[in-house]
């Protein structure tokens, strides 16, 4: 287990490193750093003391190892839009982009479960198959498409939900949160709904896969031989025996959602991570673009790690051997 | 000479029986049971995958004659009259000569001519980008499983911590880097599928490997080169097909979100996604059809090559095989 844990921190640091590099020579080598880094108005002079004040007349390793070191003090630039640290930019904008996400699993894990169970115990029942129709077009409908059309239908023809931003927002332990208020939920809904719509479709078929092979073990049949209630067999036995590869899958797929949330956060102005890297993406602010980038490979990092682990504890006959990414 | 394995058309059959190669043309049984036919029988099967197919055949053709069968140029300037602009679908242009059936945007552009000419765009890029991922992923999962030790480990290992991160985080890296295009984009979606590809022909060709046809081929002593392209990756090639299919179907999406996020394709190769965002705008007025139906357009699209590519799934997987 600790091999398996220094491999994949040793892996991981690797990884970091190639992306630093990616992103390093995309921003700085490809374009050009005069125009990226400093204010297009200075003159000639100040120009050059900016030039040797940044170490670009340096030759480009010694920058690359440079700009590394500030990195690794957490010093990735000041954003041109707003003027603040790009670092402090993101883990400001991180919060809502993480409620979001939490609430996309939670409507998926709430949802999708019970419906999974229902579609795996009567698979041929015509509930069981329009679950099953219904979860197909939740992996085929483009997501931000979906979003566009929940837009259209609550907001412009039915005006329940307001169709952008977060709404007021409440300070818990510090951080601004939005579920706390019925403005903030009637806000958070329409989003989340949307971001849990791929992930719904991913926890159905799971579950439905998992409980019909649950059915048929022995320990079932015995659970029923014995006279149990099938509230107690389905509730206890089999849910729990299915609840490994849910767990594993729904912890990757937080990544994915934190990822997806660019889509999400663009459609509803969700002022999340992701926006702000498209409207940064969009205006050039390339030390924000970089930060993101650097922080957002680390997060994946550390996501796929923790679920390894996760994993290895939840079903102790995984063997930690093989390394994954 | 034809050795076992070399004709391609035997790829499904020697999946299964790979000794039975030679006989595969020759027919067993019935004159006319060649491969190809008795796939198409089985995909005929299912009728949601033959109108998966119809409704894709469709909508190529649609895409093809895009110029003969669009009611005008939308692209043509002076074709457009901003009167027009922002339409409800089924009005008539103002000089009474177009009937605008799903409605036009905010340039007096009819939505059907400009979907038709967005479908060309959206398959284009699809396409393209799964034929070039497909051969480099098809090259570098072959290399890895023929020479195996370190090129494989390397291979896979950039494979592995590449399918870690989701598809839409790779491509938006590479796009905040390399800047808009169509060649950009191109080489954001190959850079996101060809690990697909390695990691599918790799586990097929590390399986066909040890079966004799190869064994009998290393010991002709035929080149490298040889054994490879035409005896390893011919039998290869079912489950490479249904990946491909399905990957063309992610790459019309990945490139339709991305070009929605503004990150895509310029302004100047109106997609799908990009009809969509343009429609974004005037949505919260109400004006639906601007994004309503090039988005129906891209489900379409999406789902019937979806509807293909499962029945190919099953018709292709020798383990199924009636």
């Amino acid at each position: 287990m600790l091999v398996f844990i220094i491999r994949r921190l040793m892996q991981s640091a690797v990884v970091l490193f190639a992306m630093s590099l990616l992103v390093f020579v995309g921003v700085y080598a490809i374009g050009n750093p005069v125009d990226i880094l400093i204010n297009p108005n200075a003159d000639q002079q100040d120009i050059e003391r900016a030039i040797r004040g940044l170490g670009l007349d340096k030759p480009l390793w010694e920058q690359y190892l440079v700009f590394l070191r500030q990195a690794a003090l957490g010093d990735l630039g000041k954003s041109f839009a707003f003027n603040v640290p790009a670092l402090q930019l993101i883990l400001e904008r991180m919060p809502a982009t993480l409620e979001l996400a939490t609430a996309a699993m939670l409507i998926a894990v709430v949802v999708g479960l019970p419906l999974g169970l229902w579609a795996g115990l009567k698979p041929d029942s015509f509930a069981g198959k329009s679950i099953m129709a219904g979860s197909i077009l939740g992996f085929s409908l483009p997501t931000f498409w979906v979003g566009l059309m929940l837009i259209m239908v609550f907001s412009v023809y039915l005006g329940w939900l307001p169709s952008n931003g977060r709404g007021p927002t409440t300070d818990l332990f510090g951080v601004p949160v939005s579920f706390l208020s019925w403005d903030g939920i009637r806000h958070l809904v329409m989003p989340a709904t949307n971001l849990a719509l791929f992930n719904l479709a991913l926890v159905i078929r799971l579950t439905r896969a998992g409980t019909r092979e649950a059915l048929l073990q022995d320990y079932v049949k015995f659970a029923r031989a014995k006279g149990l209630s099938d509230a107690r067999v389905i509730g206890v036995h089999v849910l729990k025996n299915i609840s490994i590869p849910i767990v594993t899958v729904t912890g990757l797929q937080f990544g994915t959602l934190i990822a997806f949330a660019i889509v999400t956060e663009t459609i509803f102005a969700w002022p999340g991570m992701g926006k702000l890297i498209i409207d940064s993406i969009n205006v050039l602010d390339r030390p924000v673009i970089v930060a993101y980038l650097l922080i957002i490979v680390t997060l994946f990092i550390v996501i796929n790690l923790v679920v390894d682990v996760l994993y290895s504890v939840l079903d102790p006959r995984v063997r930690l051997g093989d390394t994954k990414a | 000479m034809n050795l076992p394995g070399d004709a391609p058309t035997n790829g499904a059959e020697t999946t299964a029986l790979p000794v039975s190669a030679p006989h595969a043309g020759v027919a067993l049984g019935a004159p006319e049971e060649t491969p190809f036919r008795r796939i198409a029988g089985d995909f005929a099967a299912s009728k949601l995958a033959l109108f998966g197919l119809a409704l894709f055949a469709l909508i190529v053709l649609c895409a093809l004659f895009a110029p003969l069968i669009s009611p005008q140029n939308p692209y043509d300037l002076a074709q457009l009259d901003v009167l027009d602009s922002r339409l409800e679908p089924g009005s008539r242009s103002g000089d009474g000569k177009l009937v605008f059936w799903l409605g036009t945007d905010d340039q007096g552009r009819d939505m059907l001519s400009a979907i038709f000419y967005g479908l060309r765009i959206s398959i284009g890029v699809g396409v393209t980008a799964t034929l070039c991922a497909l051969a480099i992923g098809t090259t570098l999962g072959l290399a890895a499983a023929f020479f195996g030790g370190r090129t494989d480990s390397l291979i896979m290992r950039v494979a592995d911590i590449q399918l870690s991160f989701p598809a839409i985080l790779i491509a938006l890296i590479l796009l905040a880097v390399l800047g808009q295009g169509v060649d950009k984009i191109v080489v954001a979606l190959v850079a996101v599928q060809w690990a697909y590809y390695a990691r599918t022909v790799r586990g097929s060709a590390l399986v066909e490997r040890s079966k004799e046809y190869m064994e009998a081929a290393r010991c002709l002593a035929l080149p490298a080169s040889r054994i490879v392209f035409r005896h390893l990756l011919p039998n290869c090639l079912p489950p490479l097909i249904v990946v491909a299919t399905v990957q063309v179907a992610a790459a019309i999406a990945l490139e339709a979100t991305l070009s929605f996020l503004g990150l895509g394709l310029p302004i100047t190769e109106p997609s799908l996604g990009l009809l969509i965002a343009n429609g974004f705008t005037y949505m919260l007025s109400g004006k639906y059809w601007i994004s309503f139906f090039p988005g129906v357009a891209l489900l379409a699209t999406i789902v019937s090559i979806n509807l293909v590519g499962d029945q190919l799934r099953d018709v292709l997987n020798p383990r199924l095989q009636r």
